[in-house]
C-alpha cells in the first residue's frame, strides 16, 4: 500500500511504533522526490513504498500508480533518495529464483548472485537423478522479484477502503470512513492488494452472497499458517499496527474510525522461511 | 410487464401528463426490502448531490447510493445503546497519566538533587533518529518518563534504555540496569532455586526407603553448568521489561548457562506473556521470561559496541586468570583518539578525558573504530569457562562413581575460549562472506554535523551511533538472529544401545550334524562312567547297611 505522497509528513510518523524512522534528511528529500516523479512518469498517484536494508547500501522504494490500482504499479528506487531508476517488472526467471538465493542483499544492484537450482529429472523411476543448476541473478532483479512477493504476500488494506469500479477499474473508494474500533482489530476485515487467488476458490453461493463492488479480494484471515500477522492497538483503540510475521518488517497503521492508513515496508528483504517454527 | 418508452417528444400534452403520473406512481410504489420506496432514495440522493456537490459525482454515484441506504436503516440500532462503551484509547491514557506527574523533590533545581542515572533518552534519541532508527519521539519521551519511574522506586549505579523486543501480543520495552551494592532485590530468584533443590532431595529420599531398590540406570547427566554470579559475566546487568509505558516495570530473572545454550537452539516469536511456556523441541529449561532474557544476553554480548578507545583495561586486574579473560574495564580516561594517540602519550603531560573518536575511523572499512564492550558467550552459555570435571571430584561422595568417572573420563576436556573483551569489530567471524556489520554516516549532504552509526547484520535490529563523546546502543527488532539457511530444530537423539554386545550375547550358529553326532559320543562316556561311579557307591552303601 505505502503512503501517499501527500499524506506523507503526518503518516510516516505513526509506523514509528513498528520501529519505522526516517531521518529529516531522508524526508525532505523523499517528499521533493515524489512530487518530481510523479509529474515525471504521469502518475495519478505516488506512494512511499519503503526501504530494503543491503549490507553496504540501502534502497528506497517508491512505487508509482495509475488509474487501475490494482494491476498498473510501477516501482523505482534509490540509494539516496535523489536519483531514482525505474525497476522493470520482475521476469518469471527472477520469480522462481529470488526465494532459493541466499544471502543479503549488497547494495550494488549489479551486483550478481548465483543461484543453484535443483531439478529431478525421472522422477519416480530408477533413474532419478537430482540435477543441480547454476543460475545467475542479477541484484536488480532480484529487488524486482522480492518486491513483487512482498506484495502478494503482506500488502493489505482494510475492507471497504477500494471499489471495483463497473468498468474493472480498482479505485479508492472516497467515501471510505475508516473501520470501527472493534473491527479493526479483526483480521477478517483486511484484504491482501492483490489479483485474489482464494476467493476463485470459494463456492458459488458464497461468492453469490458477496458484494461486488467491495469484497472481490481474499481476506487476510485465511492466510497459511494461521497467526502469520501481529495485530496490535497502539494509543488503546487509537491506532493499529497490523505486522507481517512471514516477511519481517512489513507494517501497516490504520487509524479507526478515519480514512488514514497506509504500510510500510522496512526490513532486508528476505522471507522469514521459519514462520511455522517461531509461532 | 413491457417496458414502455417515455418520450416526451413523441407524445401528445395529455399522453405526457399520463405517462408522469405512471411514472411516479410506479416510483412511489417500487420499494426496497426495508420499506424506505425508490422515490424517497432518489430524492435523498440528489439532494446530497446537490448539497455536497463533488467532482465526479457520476463516478461515485453508486457509493452515495448505497451510503444513503445505510444511513437511512442506521436509526434503527442506535436507540439501543445509551452507554458509549468505554474506550481502551481512554483507559491507557488514564494508565499513562501518573507519568506525568511531578515528583516531590523537584523543587530544588541545584546539581546535586538532579543527579540521577537517569540517561539523557530524548538526546540519543536525536542521533538515532539521524541515523534513520529508532522509535519516534513521542513514544520515546513517554519511555523516557517510564524509566524515571523505575529509577525513582530503586537505587540503581547506571540505567539505560536497551531497546524494544516485538511480540505478536505485546511488546516489550527494555531497560537495562546495573544495580548499585545492594542485594535486596535477587531474595526472589534465590528462594525459588531453593524450593527446586529442596524437591529434589525429597524425592531421593523417598527412593531410598524403599526395601527393593530399582536398578539405577548407569546413564549420567551431563553435569548442570552452574549459573554465573550476579554482577559477573552475563548476570553483569539486570533487566527490567514492561509491555508499554506506563506499566510497572517487571525485573527479569538472572539467566542461566542451559537457558543460554537451548536458547541458541529454538527460534520463536515472542508473545508478550512473560509467563507462557514454551512449547519445543528440545524443550526449553524456561517460560517466555527466561528466553527473553537469554536473547537479551545473547544480543548484548554480540553486539553492544561502544568507540575505541571509551573503554580500557582497569589496571589493577593486568593479570589474566586462567581460563577467563579480563572482566573489568572502566572509562578510559587517558584517551584522545584519532592519529595523535601517539604524540600525545609521548609528549603530552595533561591528557584531558575521552575526546571522542574521529568520524572517519569510525565509518572505516577495517571496523576498527568500534570495540565490543561486553563479553562474548562461549558455547557453553557463560562468558567465564566451566571446568565440569572439577566439580564432579570436589562434589562426588560414591567411591564407585569416582572410578567409574576417572575410567571413562580421563580425555582432557579442550576448555572454550572466545575473543577477550574490547576486541574490535572488524574481527567478527562472517556470515557466509557476508560482513557482520555495516557502517554509515547519517548524512552525506552536512557531513560537518553528521554522527556514525553501525548496525548489525547478525542481529538485524541492532544499532549503535556514535559522534564526539556521545554514543549509545538500541536495538528495534523481533529479537532473532539472522541466518542464510533456514532453521531446523535439532533431531532427537539416537536410542540408547540395550545392552553391550559381547560374544557371550552373541548367536552362534547351531552346530553340524557332525559335531552333534560327536557331542552326543562324548556325552554317553561321561553319563556311563557317571553310572559306574555311582553303582560303586551304591555297592559300598549297601556294603555298609
Amino acid at each position: 500500500m505505502g503512503i501517499e505522497s501527500k499524506n506523507f509528513s503526518l503518516d510516516v510518523d505513526l509506523l514509528a511504533y513498528s520501529g519505522i524512522v526516517f531521518s529529516p534528511e531522508q524526508r525532505a528529500a523523499l517528499q521533493t522526490s515524489m512530487v518530481i516523479l510523479k509529474e515525471q512518469y504521469r502518475f495519478k498517484s505516488i506512494h512511499l513504498w519503503g526501504k530494503i536494508l543491503g549490507i553496504s547500501d540501502d534502497y528506497f522504494i517508491v512505487q508509482g500508480r495509475s488509474k487501475n490500482e490494482l494491476t498498473e504499479r510501477q516501482f523505482l528506487y534509490s540509494k539516496d533518495c535523489i536519483n531514482w531508476s525505474m525497476l522493470t517488472a520482475a521476469t518469471d526467471e527472477a520469480k522462481e529464483l529470488s526465494p532459493m538465493c541466499q544471502g543479503r542483499f549488497t547494495g550494488d544492484a549489479s551486483h550478481e548472485f548465483e543461484v543453484k537450482k535443483f531439478t529431478v529429472t525421472n522422477e519416480g523411476t530408477e533413474e532419478e537423478n537430482i540435477d543441480e543448476e547454476k543460475a545467475r541473478l542479477r541484484e536488480e532483479e532480484r529487488l524486482a522479484a522480492v518486491l513483487w512477493q512482498i506484495e502478494q504476500d503482506s500488502l493489505i488494506i482494510p475492507r471497504g477502503s477500494y471499489v471495483l469500479q463497473p468498468n474493472g477499474d480498482v479505485e479508492r473508494n472516497r467515501t471510505f470512513e475508516g473501520l470501527t474500533a472493534t473491527e479493526a482489530g479483526k483480521l477478517t476485515n483486511y484484504f491482501h492488494f492483490r489479483e485474489p487467488i482464494q476467493l476463485q476458490q470459494k463456492s458459488l453461493l458464497y461468492r453469490a452472497s458477496l458484494d461486488k463492488s467491495i469484497q472481490f479480494l481474499d481476506t487476510v484471515d485465511e492466510d497459511i499458517p494461521k497467526g502469520s500477522w501481529s495485530v496490535q492497538y497502539e494509543r488503546g483503540t487509537g491506532l493499529i499496527q497490523i505486522r507481517s510475521l512471514k516477511w519481517l518488517g512489513m507494517s501497516f497503521f490504520h487509524i479507526p474510525e478515519t480514512n488514514r492508513y497506509g504500510s510500510l515496508y522496512y526490513g532486508i528483504g528476505e522471507e522469514n522461511k521459519d514462520l511455522p517454527f517461531m509461532i | 410487464m413491457m417496458p414502455t418508452m417515455y418520450n416526451s417528444t413523441n407524445s401528445a400534452a395529455g399522453d405526457t401528463e399520463k405517462q408522469f403520473i405512471d411514472a411516479k406512481a410506479y416510483i412511489l410504489a417500487a420499494t426496497t426490502k426495508d420499506g424506505t420506496n425508490l422515490y424517497d432514495h432518489l430524492a435523498h440522493c440528489l439532494t446530497r448531490l446537490l448539497n455536497e456537490q463533488p467532482r465526479n459525482s457520476a463516478d461515485i454515484f453508486e457509493d452515495i447510493s448505497k451510503n444513503v441506504k445505510s444511513e437511512a436503516s442506521r436509526p434503527q440500532q442506535d436507540t439501543l445503546r445509551d452507554r458509549a462503551a468505554p474506550d481502551s484509547e481512554h483507559t491507557l491514557a488514564e494508565e499513562q497519566k501518573p507519568l506525568f506527574d511531578k515528583s516531590d523533590n523537584v523543587e530544588e533545581l541545584d546539581d546535586e538533587a538532579l543527579q540521577s542515572p537517569l540517561p539523557n533518552l530524548l538526546e540519543c534519541a536525536y542521533y538515532f533518529e539521524q541515523s534513520g532508527i529508532g522509535l519516534g519521539r513521542e513514544e520515546t519521551y513517554r519511555i523516557w518518563l517510564s524509566l524515571k519511574q523505575l529509577v525513582d522506586k530503586y537505587q540503581f549505579e547506571k540505567v539505560r534504555f536497551w531497546g524494544k523486543i516485538f511480540g505478536i501480543q505485546k511488546n516489550y520495552y527494555i531497560a537495562e540496569v546495573k544495580h548499585g551494592d545492594d542485594d535486596t532485590a535477587d531474595e526472589e530468584d534465590e528462594e525459588e532455586q531453593k524450593d527446586s533443590e529442596d524437591d529434589k532431595e525429597i524425592e531421593d529420599e523417598e527412593q531410598e526407603q524403599e526395601e527393593d531398590p530399582l536398578p539405577k540406570p548407569t546413564f549420567k547427566p551431563p553435569p548442570e553448568v552452574p549459573k554465573e554470579e550476579k554482577g559477573t559475566g552475563v548476570n553483569k546487568l539486570s533487566y527490567y521489561v514492561c509491555n508499554h509505558p506506563g506499566m510497572q516495570w517487571v525485573k527479569l530473572p538472572q539467566v542461566t548457562p542451559a537457558q543460554i545454550s537451548q536458547a541458541r537452539n529454538i527460534k520463536l516469536f515472542l508473545t508478550g506473556d512473560l509467563n507462557r511456556t514454551i512449547d519445543s523441541y528440545p524443550s526449553y529449561p524456561g517460560v517466555e521470561k527466561h528466553y527473553l532474557r537469554a536473547q537479551l544476553a545473547r544480543i548484548s554480548a554480540t553486539t553492544h559496541v561502544s568507540p575505541a578507545g571509551r573503554f580500557k583495561f582497569n589496571d589493577e586486574e593486568e593479570e589474566a586468570e586462567e581460563e577467563g579473560g579480563r572482566e573489568n574495564y572502566q572509562d578510559n580516561e587517558e584517551f584522545k583518539g584519532g592519529l595523535l594517540s601517539l604524540l600525545i602519550k609521548v609528549a603530552s603531560i595533561f591528557i584531558l578525558n575521552f575526546a571522542g573518536a574521529a568520524l572517519s575511523e569510525l565509518i572505516d572499512e577495517e571496523f576498527n573504530g568500534w570495540v565490543h564492550h561486553v563479553q562474548h558467550i562461549l558455547p557453553q552459555g557463560r562468558t567465564k569457562w566451566w571446568n565440569p570435571k572439577q566439580d564432579s571430584d570436589k562434589g562426588e561422595e560414591n567411591e564407585e562413581e569416582e572410578e567409574e568417572m576417572k575410567a571413562e573420563g580421563s580425555e582432557e576436556i579442550e576448555p572454550e575460549s572466545g575473543p577477550p573483551l574490547l576486541t574490535p569489530i572488524g574481527a567478527d567471524t562472517e556470515i557466509d562472506g557476508i560482513r557482520p556489520w555495516t557502517a554509515k554516516i547519517s548524512s552525506t549532504l552536512i557531513p560537518q554535523y553528521a554522527c556514525a552509526f553501525v548496525r548489525s547484520n547478525l542481529w538485524p535490529g541492532a544499532y549503535a551511533f556514535a559522534r564526539g563523546m556521545i554514543w549509545e546502543n538500541l536495538y528495534v527488532g523481533w529479537g532473532h538472529k539472522y541466518a542464510m539457511t533456514d532453521y531446523g530444530p535439532q533431531l532427537p537423539p539416537e536410542p540408547a544401545a540395550e545392552y553391550t554386545d559381547g560374544p557371550d550375547i552373541g548367536e552362534t550358529e547351531d552346530p553340524s550334524p557332525e559335531e552333534e553326532a560327536r557331542a552326543r559320543a562324548s556325552q554317553e562316556e561321561a553319563a556311563e562312567e557317571g553310572e559306574e561311579e555311582h553303582e560303586e557307591e551304591l555297592e559300598d552303601d549297601e556294603g555298609d547297611d
